[in-house]
């Protein structure tokens, strides 16, 4: 039995603690309110436990200590906010295109610009899928509770080892901030990168779901890995429009044909949806106090995104058969929405529910009523 | 290249390289690779780590060791987060002023400050050549560059200067014209530990040659008649020679509480 143990954590710390409880052994970051709590939480416990921590001089250069450090066999993390995240875009498309694992947090405050630190708000979903230039895609995750941040976490370092894919974890002030009780098992899985045997080349495979496997550094092998357009072996190759195809594409397969288990979403009450809302992150968290303030009144059913690129269409296009209509809140003037108009495909109205909370979170009261006057 | 007294350093698949004839770069793979001979390096427990420029392609693709070719300006975080995590590797940073001083100059500066573990070469052409030979941090006043039409109006940066300045254990500049002197210098710096800088003035024969009407040998012969020693120089010439050499301990101890800094 994985007995577990209670604790009452922040979101931020359950992020961090989730970190280590899978394996992550570096960290280098650039403090960013309001995420900085995750960076002190490492720098107290990484040195104890023969982990590595420094805090850089900047952001772009933690993410290149991380991705330095996971070719040295490390499973590093940063965690930062919004004008960080900026900075590390250029960091992230070299860990994509070298097929790098590491984890970045991105706590999500109110831009853009340096906006209004450090107040809550979801402007960075389309920032965190798309930020970066070229035909790229990593994989998103976004916790709704504190003890998602842990769950998710694990998940997310897991994924990044499994694919050799950089993963964004998007959290936002309003969980960073949260205290709620955690049940924390006694072991989490924990997911090992594939070692070379035989000579096998490192930035090639057969099959485009399976990663080529990493080589160590310092063990002979002539490690050869480049950002730009390169060849299995890692043999820059820039002039060759076969060899640039083959590896774009590839790259975009490795994430997408592995959707059937990267995508993670969590379902409330959608065999009696009247109305569907889906939401990631702390909207979902107002969605589901949503569904209790309306229960007996509408049936709400309720799609809370843990995995928000790629997304699940399939809870998505269940809501849509069922729900006259499908509301999309969030604490931006609307990017979710795009996906779910797309994916809905005219099944059922999708209305969005865009707020620029300027420090306040969306209200269940606010929602509850929106719902009532559809409904009418 | 068969025969070649360093032919078994180099990926044979690699060559020929893509320097233009006369570049300074082959002197200077040839300077570190004897050093790493001299100094008894092993060449598979060795990671090159660079940006982008062309003298980021002196170890990559072409060295027969672990190497790492990253973003512009980036060499220096990337080559520290693989130092830190495996301390027992040799890391070493080669790449162009533009790389290394101008997009690349807020790590560097912080590298020399925490005295961070690594070796630093930075090759010295005085512009941007692999985009056209643009104005850089250290392109001389009054030098006209693409981007410089009617002649450079900024004064450069004396790089080795600046980071002897920001706290690095070993500094020391030298040209392709002084490849005795640059060999020595590399190889005392791969005995030390914390953070050590090798600046190497030389020739871009395509770039700068070209426009300056002056030929690789000649530019060598400008170099060596321009060298003076540290402290020696005048208007119009160069200090070479070492700018720091101190035996403070590297981050790897100060990381671990090591604290007789």
């Amino acid at each position: 039995m994985n007995h577990s143990e209670k604790k009452f954590w922040s979101g931020n710390i359950a992020v961090a603690e989730g970190a280590l409880a899978a394996g992550v052994d570096f960290y280098a970051g650039y403090p960013i309110t309001p995420s900085s709590e995750i960076m002190e939480h490492m720098a107290r416990e990484l040195p104890k436990r023969g982990g590595i921590f420094l805090q850089a001089e900047d952001e772009i250069a933690a993410i290149f200590m991380l991705i330095g450090a996971s070719w040295a066999d490390a499973k590093p993390m940063t965690a930062t906010s919004g004008p960080g995240f900026s900075l590390m875009q250029e960091g992230l498309g070299i860990a994509v295109m070298t097929e790098t694992p590491l984890l970045v947090v991105d706590v999500m405050r109110a831009g853009p610009g340096t906006g209004q630190a450090s107040k809550a708000a979801q402007g960075d979903l389309l920032q965190a899928r798309f930020g970066r230039h070229g035909d790229q895609i990593l994989p998103v995750f976004a916790p709704f509770s504190v003890q998602d941040c842990f769950d998710l976490t694990v998940f997310a370092v897991n994924v990044a080892e499994k694919l050799r894919t950089p993963v964004v974890l998007l959290s936002d002030e309003l969980l960073a901030h949260t205290w709620e009780e955690v049940a924390v098992p006694r072991e989490v899985e924990r997911v090992e990168r594939r070692r070379p045997r035989n000579m096998e080349p490192p930035f090639g495979s057969e099959d485009p779901r399976i990663p080529p496997p990493m080589p160590r550094l310092g063990e002979g092998f002539g490690v050869l890995m480049t950002g730009s357009t390169h060849d299995p072996w890692g043999f820059r190759r820039t002039s060759d429009p076969g060899t640039h195809r083959d590896l774009v594409t590839r790259l975009w397969e490795k994430i997408w044909r592995n959707r059937d288990w990267l995508c993670r979403y969590q379902a409330f009450g959608l065999e009696k949806a009247g109305v569907g809302i889906v939401a990631y992150g702390s909207a979902a968290r107002s969605a589901l106090a949503t569904r209790t303030l309306l229960s007996g009144k509408i049936d709400v059913g309720v799609v809370v995104l843990q995995t928000v690129w790629p997304l699940p269409e399939e809870p998505i296009l269940k809501l849509a058969e069922r729900a006259r209509f499908i509301l999309v809140p969030e604490l931006s003037l609307g990017q979710l929405i795009f996906d779910v108009e797309r994916i809905v495909a005219g099944r059922c109205q999708v209305l969005g529910f865009g707020k620029i909370g300027g420090g306040v979170p969306i209200y269940p009261e606010e929602l509850a009523e929106k719902i009532a006057e559809e409904w009418r | 290249m068969r025969g070649h007294p360093l032919h078994h350093f180099f990926r044979p698949e690699a060559l020929p390289t893509a320097f233009c004839p006369g570049c300074g770069n082959g002197l200077v793979a040839g300077a570190i690779l004897r050093a790493l001979k001299r100094a008894n390096v092993d060449f598979q427990k060795t990671v090159f780590v660079a940006g982008i420029g062309c003298a980021a392609w002196i170890p990559s693709p072409h060295f027969r060791a672990d190497s790492l070719h990253v973003a512009h300006g980036r060499a220096i975080p990337t080559a520290l987060g693989v130092k830190l995590r495996r301390p027992e590797l040799t890391v070493i940073v080669v790449g162009g002023d533009g790389d290394l001083a101008g997009i690349g100059g807020n790590h560097l500066l912080h590298a020399a400050r925490r005295n961070a573990d690594l070796l630093v070469v930075m090759v010295n052409n005085f512009v941007y050549a692999m985009t056209g030979g643009q104005v850089g941090p250290t392109t001389p006043k009054n030098l006209p560059t693409p981007t410089t039409p009617y002649g450079n109006p900024e004064y450069p940066m004396d790089v080795a200067r600046v980071v002897a300045a920001a706290g690095a254990n070993y500094v020391a500049r030298w040209t392709t014209a002084h490849l005795g002197e640059l060999e020595k210098a590399l190889t005392k710096a791969l005995s030390k530990e914390g953070f050590r800088f090798v600046e190497v003035v030389s020739q871009c024969p395509t770039r700068v040659g070209g426009r300056l009407a002056m030929a690789p040998g000649e530019a060598l012969r400008w170099l060596r008649a321009r060298a003076r020693p540290v402290g020696k120089a005048g208007p119009e010439e160069m200090e070479v020679g070492e700018f720091a050499d101190q035996d403070r301990p590297g981050l790897l101890k100060t990381l671990r509480g090591e604290k007789n800094a």
